[in-house]
């Protein structure tokens, strides 16, 4: 079947057969290979991904499921080389080892902030309650979102940045 | 403390103010890995690529009757279809494992655990290749199973690895430690004893990359390139040279960015193996990658130790001995990945951070029908049960004689004074100040004010815990003379090449898969060498590309490579001497160092930098005789001893009395890896551990049951700690240095995964007391928190 | 990863269209909305469905309707909505308390109402929330709308009385005065499944006696709610000694299975303590509620 949808901005149409699993498709039809999965089961949330702006784990959609909308990968998170404040926020704060969980989770840290700017140390651990890190034990990684609360993007920049 | 972690500024560098080598800088990886650039087994594709799938047992123990591909191979897209039967022929149906024994890579005769690999299917796609397992027709002849290692012995058990001749039961190993004699002797007039079965439950790494592998042979030149997850890349190229006939320079092992490790990516699974020779069947390159349920189910395993624990003390609380027998169950293929010598790791130090008098232990390794493996995982091989079970002794003790804890191990902590401290098994612990730590972790926990709330609490009837624990851990295996695996010495290589505009790349034998090797190692050459880490690109993970070392597992990264990185720089930097001499017109005994500049002695003026001897040795100075015409250098590190990191953590929770449920309320660790290079990213490692703690401790395990299914065969069973079962981690450090260690490093990979289990149980049990409980066995999930609470024995898993 | 079996996609336009499409392939055809169920047992191969008629583009099912009399709720409301609806949480607080534990806050993004409720698994929450509000389930088929009580909607494990050619359409709560709801769940981490939960809903008399209540468990076997239980408190006032009473009942009345989340004597003892929990909460809510309507009023 023949299917649309944006992603980062860009609108693509592709075939695929219907079972094909949206993480499948970014992965290895659009070859964004910055979105990973970790399991089978919907429990670690290495595949999160933006559909029209709202966290989800894209091994349990079909990229079916996802025609017509908007998908949103860690590649879709700079602006050119400018990176976004959760990006920044991952650096200095050291929310990231191995860097295999790291899209996902900042991806959801993105999607909080854009609902809740300034949220609290629990609001983010329940933000991300639904995506397994073995490495940083989590507190470097609510630091770092708690980074790029506190370095939102400004309005004027933000104009700058987008073409007339 | 004492202990500030800035360091002082090099002029050299340009800037006054920013620490050249050690201290707090973000990492260099870090740039790739938030824009989505990390890159991974699965992110490869390789022209012509084909995908491998393998079908699985679906039982634990079985002969083989038959195995029929024929409606497989004519399913679309099918390539090949891979059988035991097919592998007997090319003499790669056993390969051999890190511990002296074989493994199926696919299962000729029978099947011995639940998972096995029974055939390899290759496809176009992963799709086909995964619809063409289901019609593979295998039938099976079903046999009982040993799953409880406790009857792997009995007289009459079926007998798992009947394929060895003469084999007629099922047990590996028996192996001591210490003196038993006299350890019984020390028993036999102490004053008190407690006794205590522990058990640390079977677990798993999980990563959450799973392994994986692209195997690309090319038949003309007979050379294979494998990228694989691997966290000892040159040891698989001489192991896969071994078992494949490939000559070893026709092989190339890339471990790309690796989504963590934990030891789960150690050893060498049938997977890689099946990739390889799919690419040489069919000609073409073969991806596999396991899935989420495959990981948990066949590639390695951790713990599985049943220990009977003893120990001996006066009635005013001097510890006098410690003894125990353990019955280690090492599943259907004894593939651990332990030093030959050593086939129970370095359990022996399970006489932990105590001076005591005698110690003894023997451990017997056995078959079942459960998946191989026995990986270090974080646990530095087998520490970290020997580590739980002198903690849990330790709090038993101190229960019974009613002294607090925290006080029973400052009363027998190894003194300052008694460094080198030569222990009761062998070892000799390089440094330590493990009172200053102790005292510090209590300090930051506010514990005598945790002790009176907890005081009030109980009044209320409310279960809150305190839980210590000590531990002292031995990593940076090893010296060459006493440990190898299979045969190969436990050294690693480093070389260094100044660029001729004094930009430098250092290659180095072992695997990030995580721990940010980029940024450490640039940062201990920085330190050395005094050029600033963004000018120092680290090389690892290719083995045509970097010198032979055994890898990264075990916390032996900076104990051993960080060491043989910063003994290539001094011979670099020594080098660098006699070439700033002859610019200088000098002799090299009248030149001095400091970071990043040779100078004449009395007049810092004159000197040259790093930067301008490269220029100098790499252009048209005549340089001195026997100075060859580059600043480069290469060194293999045979470490001296073993490092110890150590560390003393505290825990607190509040159990619900209603349901068991535990709440880990506060964690204080307080580490000592020797110097701290990064602290952040000390921290980090510090962190995970303690998190990966928090599931051992209270959900994490592989249960089966009696016919031998595996019951944590997804994140569904298997749980992992998410971000609302960790507390905000209280960290802090003392330093004391390693002194046999070039740059005093000593390792912290694995310490936080070591000490943690036993300071969270250690509080459940003290919150439950109360009650009655003296002791109870991980996980402390909420039943069997209950349990304990009825007065009933942690029920086997 | 695993990966689901060959199957066939239609996307539904209207209510009407899922009817058709359901009509037109027949039994071997599912609906699908969040997947969160469905999709994972397709990987697993454990369902094998030859047709998927996706519904999320019925926006005329996803609302929250406050009526005089009752709280609609439409079939394809995601989880994450009803957690923060306001409406939701001033009538069924019982509603958030089992939200916040149904899975994950990313899994509750796609996941439904309609969806978790007839999947039906044992250990499905929002069943025992539907059974203890006395929620009626509204579905459509070609012969027009269904209203179902909930008995009549669960059929046992993973079955439902929605037919094969049948659209769960609505969920719809009746509101009453002075009432108050509430459910724990004990879960061996955060996301899992219930070891055992309860839920329980109250509605006092102007007395402030016990008017109607309504106890349910959640993955002991149960079906419906626990009458026994509940016959203890009708008519009187709450107390420690009747939630204690109703908590035994409770129990006693439970049929646990011993698994990997625990033993029968451990989840029967949950069953008595998390219903002497939810009792005593939802008792304490609707004293809250009675509160504020007498000072509103």
């Amino acid at each position: 079947m023949q299917i649309s949808m944006t992603v980062n901005g860009d609108e693509i149409t592709r075939a695929v057969e219907p079972r094909v699993l949206l993480v499948h498709f970014i992965r290895d039809e659009l070859r964004l290979t910055g979105t990973h999965w970790g399991c089978d089961t919907s429990n670690c949330g290495t595949c999160v991904v933006l559909m029209d702006g709202v966290p989800v784990k894209s091994c349990t959609v079909l990229a079916a499921m996802a025609d017509g909308h908007a998908i949103t990968t860690v590649e879709g998170l700079a602006t050119g080389a400018t990176l976004d404040p959760v990006q920044q926020g991952f650096m200095e704060e050291h929310g990231l080892q191995c860097g295999f969980c790291t899209p996902g989770m900042m991806l959801t840290a993105r999607a909080l902030l854009d609902r809740n700017p300034h949220p609290d140390d629990t609001e983010i651990r329940e933000a991300i309650s639904g995506q397994i890190c073995r490495c940083t034990g989590y507190a470097t990684i609510v630091r770092s979102v708690k980074w790029a609360a506190d370095h939102p993007v400004v309005a004027e920049d933000a104009e700058e940045e987008v073409p007339a | 403390m004492t202990i500030t972690e800035t360091h002082a500024p090099n002029p050299a560098a340009g800037d006054a103010d920013r620490p050249i080598g050690y201290g707090r800088i973000q990492r260099k990886e870090d740039p790739r890995f938030v824009r989505g650039k990390g890159h991974y087994v699965d992110d490869i594709v390789l022209p012509g690529m084909l995908h491998g799938a393998i079908l699985r047992s679906p039982v634990a123990h079985a002969r083989l009757v038959s195995i029929d591909t024929t409606r497989a191979l004519a399913h679309p897209g099918v390539v090949a279809v891979i059988t035991g039967k097919d592998l007997l022929g090319l003499k790669l149906a056993w390969a051999p494992t890190l511990s002296a024994d074989v493994q199926a890579v696919l299962v000729t005769d029978k099947v011995r655990f639940q998972g096995q690999e029974v055939a390899f299917v290759i496809a176009e796609d992963r799709y086909a290749a995964r619809d063409a397992l289901e019609l593979i027709d295998v039938d099976y002849d079903v046999l009982t199973p040993v799953i409880d290692a406790r009857r792997a012995l009995d007289p009459g058990a079926p007998v798992i690895r009947d394929e060895i001749e003469g084999r007629t039961d099922n047990h590996i190993f028996d192996w001591e430690a210490g003196n038993a004699a006299e350890t019984d002797a020390v028993f036999a007039t102490a004053d008190v004893i407690v006794k205590q079965e522990i058990v640390y439950p079977r677990s798993h790494p999980a990563p959450m990359e799973t392994c994986g592998a692209v195997a690309d042979f090319e038949p003309i030149e007979g050379a294979l390139t494998l990228y694989e997850t691997s966290q000892a890349p040159h040891a698989h190229r001489t192991l896969f040279a071994i078992v494949s006939g490939i000559p070893e320079h026709k092989i190339r092992i890339v471990s790309p960015d690796i989504g963590g490790g934990f030891g789960n990516k150690v050893g060498i699974y049938p997977g890689y193996i099946l990739a390889v020779v799919g690419s040489i069947v069919t000609g073409r390159p073969v991806k596999w990658v396991e899935d989420r349920s495959e990981n948990l189910m066949s590639t390695s395993f951790a713990r599985d130790y049943i220990m009977q624990g003893e120990i001996a003390a006066t009635k005013d609380g001097k510890i006098l001995a410690v003894r125990t027998n353990v019955l280690a169950d090492h599943g259907a293929f004894n593939a651990t990945a332990q030093p030959t010598k050593y086939p129970a790791g370095f359990f022996h130090i399970f006489t932990g951070s105590y001076d005591i008098q005698a110690a003894h232990c023997k451990v017997t390794g056995v078959y079942t029908n459960k998946a191989p493996g026995g990986v270090a995982y974080a646990c530095s091989f087998r520490v970290t049960e020997a580590v739980l079970l002198i903690e849990r002794l330790v709090d038993m003790l101190a229960h019974k004689l009613e002294v607090d804890p925290a006080e029973l191990r400052l009363k027998n902590l190894i003194k300052p004074e008694q460094f080198p401290y030569k222990n009761k098994t062998g070892w000799e612990y390089d440094s330590g100040d493990y009172e200053r730590a102790l005292r510090l972790s209590m300090e930051i926990a506010g514990y005598d004010d945790l002790r009176r709330e907890q005081k009030e609490k109980r009044a209320r009837g409310e279960l809150m815990g305190i839980g210590v624990s000590f531990f002292t851990e031995t990593v940076g295996a090893g010296p060459r003379k006493h440990m190898d695996i299979v045969g190969l010495g436990m050294a690693d290589g480093a070389e260094l090449r100044i660029h001729p505009t004094g930009k430098a790349v250092v290659r180095i034998s072992v695997q990030s898969q995580g721990q940010g090797h980029e940024t450490t190692f640039a940062q201990i050459v920085a330190e050395e060498i005094g050029i600033p880490p963004e000018d120092i690109d680290v090389v690892h993970g290719d083995t045509d590309q970097t010198p032979f070392g055994l890898g990264t597992y075990g916390s032996r990264s900076t104990p051993v490579s960080g060491a043989a990185v910063a003994l290539v720089a001094r011979k670099v930097r020594e080098k660098a001497k006699f070439i700033a001499a002859a610019m200088l017109e000098t002799r090299p005994e009248d030149l001095e160092w400091e970071k990043g500049r040779w100078f004449v002695k009395g007049d810092p003026s004159v000197g040259k930098t790093i930067a301008e001897i490269a220029m100098g040795a790499h252009g048209t100075v005549a340089l001195p005789e026997g100075i060859d015409g580059n600043l480069d250098a290469e060194v293999t590190y045979d470490p001296p001893n073993l490092t110890f990191p150590f560390g003393a953590y505290i825990c607190v929770v509040d159990v619900d009395p209603g349901t068991g449920h535990v709440k880990v309320r506060r964690f204080i660790a307080v580490d000592d890896c020797g110097t701290r290079i990064n602290p952040m990213i000390i921290e980090g490692q510090v962190h995970g551990g303690l998190t990966d703690g928090v599931g051992m401790a209270l959900m994490q395990f592989i249960g089966f049951d009696e016919a031998g299914n595996n019951l944590g065969g997804s994140f569904m069973d298997y749980l992992i700690p998410t971000a609302m079962e960790v507390p905000n981690w209280e960290t802090g450090f003392t330093v004391t240095p390693s002194p046999h260690h070039p740059i005093g490093a000593k390792g912290v990979g694995e310490s936080a995964t070591v000490g943690s289990p036993p300071a969270i149980l250690n509080a459940v049990v003290d919150a439950l007391s109360p009650l009655g409980v003296t002791h109870m066995d991980i996980p402390c999930t909420p039943a069997r928190v209950w349990a304990a609470m009825q007065g009933r024995a942690t029920p086997p898993i | 990863m695993q990966i689901p079996a060959q199957f066939d996609y239609v996307r539904a336009s209207t209510i009407e269209d899922a009817l058709a499409q359901l009509e037109l392939h027949g039994p071997e055809s599912r609906v699908v909305a969040g997947g969160h169920s469905l999709l994972p047992m397709m990987k697993l191969r454990l369902a094998r469905p030859e047709w998927l008629i996706d519904i999320n583009d019925l926006y005329e099912l996803d609302f929250i309707l406050p009526e005089a009399t009752q709280l609609r709720i439409g079939a394809l409301t995601r989880h994450s909505t009803l957690l923060e609806s306001a409406d939701v949480a001033r009538l069924f607080p019982i509603v958030i308390d089992a939200e916040r534990v149904i899975a994950d806050p990313i899994v509750r993004n796609r996941g439904t109402i309609g969806g978790s409720l007839c999947q039906a698994d044992p250990a499905e929450d929002l069943a025992t929330v539907c059974d203890v509000l006395r929620a009626q389930a509204v579905v459509r088929g070609p012969a027009g709308e269904r209203i179902l009580s909930m008995d009549e909607f669960h059929k046992g494990p993973y079955e439902t009385a929605v037919a094969q050619n049948e659209l769960l359409v609505e969920i719809r709560f009746p509101i009453r005065p002075r009432s108050g709801s509430a459910y724990e769940k004990v879960e061996r981490r955060v996301g899992d499944w219930a070891v055992v939960a309860a839920g329980a809903a109250v509605s006092l008399a102007e007395d402030g006696s016990v008017d109607d209540v309504a106890i349910g468990l959640t993955a002991v076997g149960l079906d419906g709610t626990i009458a026994e239980a509940e016959a203890v408190l009708r008519g009187r006032q709450p107390s420690q000694a009747l939630f204690e009473e109703a908590g035994r009942l409770a129990a006693l009345a439970s049929l646990p299975v011993a698994d990997q989340r625990g033993p029968v004597d451990y989840k029967r003892h949950l069953a008595d303590e998390l219903t002497r929990r939810v009792l005593r909460r939802a008792c304490a809510r609707a004293l809250e509620t009675q509160t504020t309507t007498t000072q509103e009023g």
